[in-house]
């Protein structure tokens, strides 16, 4: 659907020139035309776009086959170039900033981490799919691998879900924005899925997840109350498991400073191996563990989407069903694995 | 929409404006004039109107209005159109603020609903200040979505008295058209609002390590929104906001200006000499250099709406007037003068030629 070259006509003509990446109507009645990809598109080549647009206007002069009304062009409509400035999405996410990301992610994806995938052909190449994966490491590094994996491999923007903490640190809070996080807020998500058909990923165990020590690395923690099940049931779309492994031993946390957690306001406060091993350079730098992750069969909901509410029993077995997946999908992995850097 | 049975047309024929003297006011009652079918417009307010009027009538009345139920009862207008909400913190204190929209609102609607009234259509103006701004929220608010947390600023907790009662209002009176439109950032030449003054200078504050998306809707937009819910007789909840969000950095870009972070700890201290160049950034918008706010515009859509501007050619629309403006000059510049007004419109002297005084 990205990959798909549409041009300004292919969006719905004049009318969509001047509104730009707004959240028109067409936007809504056509979701698949205006994918990131097409608005980065259209930001890129106004020149193109006010070039067709110049092609098509003689047209309107030319004789009309007899009893057809002469068109008269729509005067609302204003010509020239979009006025927006920026590729910033409605999200945040600007294709730009993810370009050059990915750019330089590019030798940690391939290099460092040497992330390898099994049943990348499971994620659906178009149509909206919630991601769901375990999330590990002090800083974990499961979120930009999936997400430059994804968007390398099949060429699909993918949008990740995180804390609020996030919006509200500076600098940082931006980045991640432009880079493609937002709020985990279920509207964001189902805007996301149903009506844009995008690919969100999401991290049902939280902050618990990169929150826990080395010792009890690759056991899940709880799946919070189930709610990415419910927000997949509303938006009609399935959920695909992806199993990480490689994230716990890239930051293993040796313990937590609870007070420093509380004073600066984050989730948790590491003490990591990578702090102790390579000084100030350990907050960001990781170990070279090998990722390897495992895609694991969509699991699509036989309930009908935009239901006012689901049954709680039902969304829970799901998210169980999900998370006990996930963990034996693992606990195979690791039984596999030979070596933590090597695979 | 567009079918009515019978003869008589929809819409508003004898139309209350509140807040006459006030930007919206004015240029709602400028509106409904150009409106050949609206027969009566009465305007309210403590102050003169600032706009020309031709036909409308101004009266002059306290701020909480408390004569208005023999104003309603004598004019027997239809439609009222209740703009006199303060939504900018900056205009007025928080006492004052809240005589003029809580009190004012409580004794609006008391009119409205007193017995024999004839009142049928009542929209009021509220704003997207309502949802507040917190990192929480979503991306985009409808109109049904709940603020993350509860209001603590007075503007926000001020609006949420009246928008609950509007609620009430709505309730208690099903055989009327009760309309709640919450407006965007406005933006245009004409309005005055802390961004639009934040705009204007020569750099643009914004918080360090911030860029939140903005919304805005351009003030045309919000006239011809308000006068389509009146001829369309819409009720219920309306957000009103341009399409698309942009980033504050842009917003800065669209108008040729550089921005100037300030730190993000302490921000009212580092915001306070700009009071000195008259902008003043009270607490919201701080809230929003930080988070942005987004709402989901779709609904009025629906309802056959069609914006001009979306949030990106509001801002271009906004800079653009504002240059031709500043080598032009101001040539709209009106005084109201009670005599002339007057004479304008009570001398026989005058020759009216409206459809009506045939």
């Amino acid at each position: 659907m990205v990959a798909e070259p549409e041009g300004p006509e292919a969006t719905d003509g004049p009318s969509a020139a001047g509104t730009g990446t707004g959240t028109d109507a067409s936007e809504i009645q056509t979701p698949e035309a205006q994918t990131p990809e097409t608005q980065t598109q259209e930001a890129q080549i106004p020149e193109t776009q006010a070039a067709t647009e110049a092609a098509r206007a003689p047209k309107l002069d030319e004789p009309q086959r007899r009893g057809e009304l002469v068109p008269v062009p729509k005067e609302e409509t204003p010509p020239g170039p979009s006025a927006r400035r920026s590729d910033v999405d409605e999200w945040g996410r600007s294709e730009h900033m993810r370009e050059i990301a990915r750019r330089m992610y590019d030798p940690v994806y391939r290099r460092w981490f040497r992330a390898h995938w099994v049943g990348l052909e499971k994620i659906p190449t178009d149509g909206g799919a919630l991601l769901v994966a375990n999330h590990a490491g002090a800083i974990p590094a499961d979120a930009p691998v999936i997400m430059h994996g994804i968007e390398t491999e099949l060429e699909r923007p993918v949008y990740g879900l995180a804390d609020n903490y996030f919006r509200s640190m500076p600098v940082i809070g931006t980045l991640w924005s432009r880079l493609g996080g937002l709020p985990a807020h279920p509207d964001n998500a189902y805007r996301l899925l149903k009506e844009q058909n995008q690919l969100v990923l999401v991290f049902p165990e939280g902050s618990k997840g990169p929150g826990k020590n080395f010792a009890e690395r690759y056991q899940l923690r709880r799946f919070g109350r189930g709610g990415f099940v419910e927000i997949a049931m509303r938006a009609g779309v399935p959920v695909v498991p992806i199993a990480v492994m490689g994230s716990e031993e890239a930051m293993p946390t040796l313990a937590h400073i609870p007070g420093l957690a509380k004073a600066i306001g984050a989730p948790y406060a590491p003490i990591t191996a990578n702090m102790l091993a390579l000084g100030p350079l350990g907050i960001a730098g990781y170990f070279p563990a090998k990722f390897t992750l495992k895609v694991l069969d969509p699991v699509h909901f036989d309930v009908p989407a935009d239901q006012e509410r689901y049954s709680r029993s039902k969304v829970m077995e799901e998210s169980e069903g999900i998370r006990d997946h996930i963990q034996s999908a693992l606990y195979e992995m690791l039984r596999n694995r030979e070596s933590v850097w090597f695979g | 929409m567009s079918t009515t049975n019978g003869t008589e047309r929809r819409g508003p024929k004898r139309v209350l404006v509140t807040g006459l003297g006030t930007f919206w006011g004015g240029l709602a009652a400028q509106a409904l004039e150009a409106d050949p079918s609206v027969e009566v417009i009465v305007g309210l307010d403590t102050t003169e109107p600032t706009v020309e009027l031709e036909r409308t009538e101004y009266v002059r009345v306290d701020a909480n209005y408390s004569t208005l139920a023999r104003i309603v009862k004598a004019t027997e207008v239809d439609t009222i159109v209740h703009t006199f909400l303060v939504v900018d913190p900056t205009l007025m204190s928080k006492r004052a603020m809240h005589e003029v929209n809580v009190i004012g609102t409580m004794n609006l609607f008391a009119a409205a609903s007193a017995a024999q009234s004839t009142v049928r259509n009542v929209l009021v103006k509220s704003a997207t200040v309502v949802y507040g701004c917190a990192p929480e929220d979503p991306i985009w608010f409808t109109e049904t979505t709940p603020r993350s947390n509860p209001p603590r600023r007075p503007v926000e907790r001020s609006l949420e008295s009246v928008e609950a009662y509007v609620k009430d209002f709505a309730q208690d009176n099903p055989h009327m058209n009760v309309s709640l439109m919450r407006f965007s950032n406005v933006i245009g030449d004409d309005i005055e609002t802390p961004l639009t003054r934040v705009l204007r200078l020569p750099v643009v504050p914004s918080i360090l390590g911030y860029d939140p998306r903005f919304q805005f809707v351009h003030e045309d937009d919000v006239i011809r929104a308000i006068t389509f819910a009146l001829n369309n007789e819409l009720s219920g909840v309306y957000n009103v906001a341009g399409d698309g969000l942009l980033p504050w950095s842009e917003v800065a870009t669209i108008c040729g200006k550089r921005t100037v972070p300030i730190l993000p700890v302490g921000t009212n201290i580092w915001t306070s000499p700009l009071k000195l160049l008259g902008v003043d950034l009270p607490e919201e918008y701080l809230a929003l250099l930080r988070f942005g706010r987004g709402v989901d515009n779709r609904k009025l859509k629906a309802e056959g709406f069609e914006y001009r501007y979306s949030s990106a050619e509001a801002v271009r629309d906004f800079v653009e007037t504002s240059r031709l403006r500043d080598v032009v000059g101001n040539s709209t510049d009106y005084r109201y003068e009670r005599d002339v007004e007057q004479f304008f419109r009570h001398s026989p002297a005058v020759v009216r030629s409206r459809p009506e005084d045939s």
